[in-house]
């Protein structure tokens, strides 16, 4: 069976974390958005400390849950190194990723983050579409 | 004092994002690539992280809009509203290739940085690298785009 609930919590959750740094600290949960301004150098300390506490996220799942969340990467570290490469220029030029267009900017009801999921979803289902054509 | 709030804030929103992460299935690049293989063995269940994250968003939006400010800021940073452009479009269309190409985006590939995996490192690296080579590559735009922004 796949698991519908825990997707459905856990994105309760990133929604909830969503909230709390928009009403306490006025900022938007971008993940590209957060690292790319530390690469900058900007806000180092309320940046770090998200990273910091993003990295953490899973070591509270292995206390709590008592394994590692599965993470099964199958693509080659060439591949691998391109993605991360595009994603992260990509991301820059499109002025967001997943959570700050997908979720805050979908809250928000944004035209430009409605534009930006609709995008990179077609892109990501394109691309997953001829990789498996290409080499099933 | 609003200051250490601030990062104590972050650090306890970053922390939540990846236990919500970890629980939801996003972790994992191969269910991810599920997720966007819809003419394939089509895996649905990273719909309802999106869904339960954005219902919930949805609340907070709505609450944002009864504030003055944030508890402990003078003003909330939001994103400009810009119209859609080129670059938010071919932007966005170069993420979504690499997010197939991997299965990884920035939220997860940093959060399962802690499995200390060595493709997950190699990920976030030429990640950093993509994001520099972009600042310091193309141009600001004239418009003031949302440097504070979403995402």
């Amino acid at each position: 069976m796949t698991p519908y609930w825990p997707s459905l919590l856990g994105g309760m959750l990133i929604g909830l974390s969503a909230t709390m740094l928009l009403l306490l600290n006025g900022r938007v949960a971008g993940i590209s958005g957060i690292l790319g301004r530390l690469a900058q150098g900007a806000q180092i300390p309320t940046n770090a400390a998200f990273v910091i506490g993003l990295i953490l996220g899973p070591l509270f799942y292995r206390l709590l849950a008592g394994n590692w969340p599965d993470v099964t990467i199958t693509a080659s570290l060439p591949v691998i190194a391109l993605a991360g490469l595009l994603v992260g220029f990509g991301t820059r030029m499109g002025s967001g990723c997943t959570s700050g267009h997908g979720i805050v900017g979908l809250a928000r009801l944004s035209p430009r983050s409605i534009a930006a999921v609709l995008t990179f979803l077609s892109a990501g289902v394109t691309t997953v579409t001829l990789m498996r054509l290409v080499s099933p | 004092m609003n200051r250490m709030m601030q990062i104590l804030t972050a650090l306890v929103s970053g922390a939540v994002f990846g236990l919500g992460l970890s629980l939801s299935g996003m972790l994992d690049p191969t269910r991810v690539r599920g997720f966007l293989d819809v003419g394939g063995g089509w895996d649905p269940s990273l719909a309802f992280v999106l869904g339960g994250a954005v219902m919930v968003a949805f609340a907070g939006m709505a609450m944002r809009r009864r504030l003055q400010h944030p508890a402990f800021d003078d003003s909330f940073n939001l994103p400009a509203t810009t119209p859609i452009d080129t670059r938010l479009i071919l932007g966005s269309a170069i993420f979504g290739v690499g997010w197939g190409m991997a299965g990884l985006c920035p939220g997860p590939a940093l959060a399962s940085l802690s499995l200390g995996l060595a493709p997950v490192v190699l990920f976030v690296g030429t990640m950093l690298a993509g994001m520099v080579v972009h600042d310091r590559l193309v141009p600001k735009p004239m418009t003031p785009t949302p440097v504070v922004g979403a995402s």
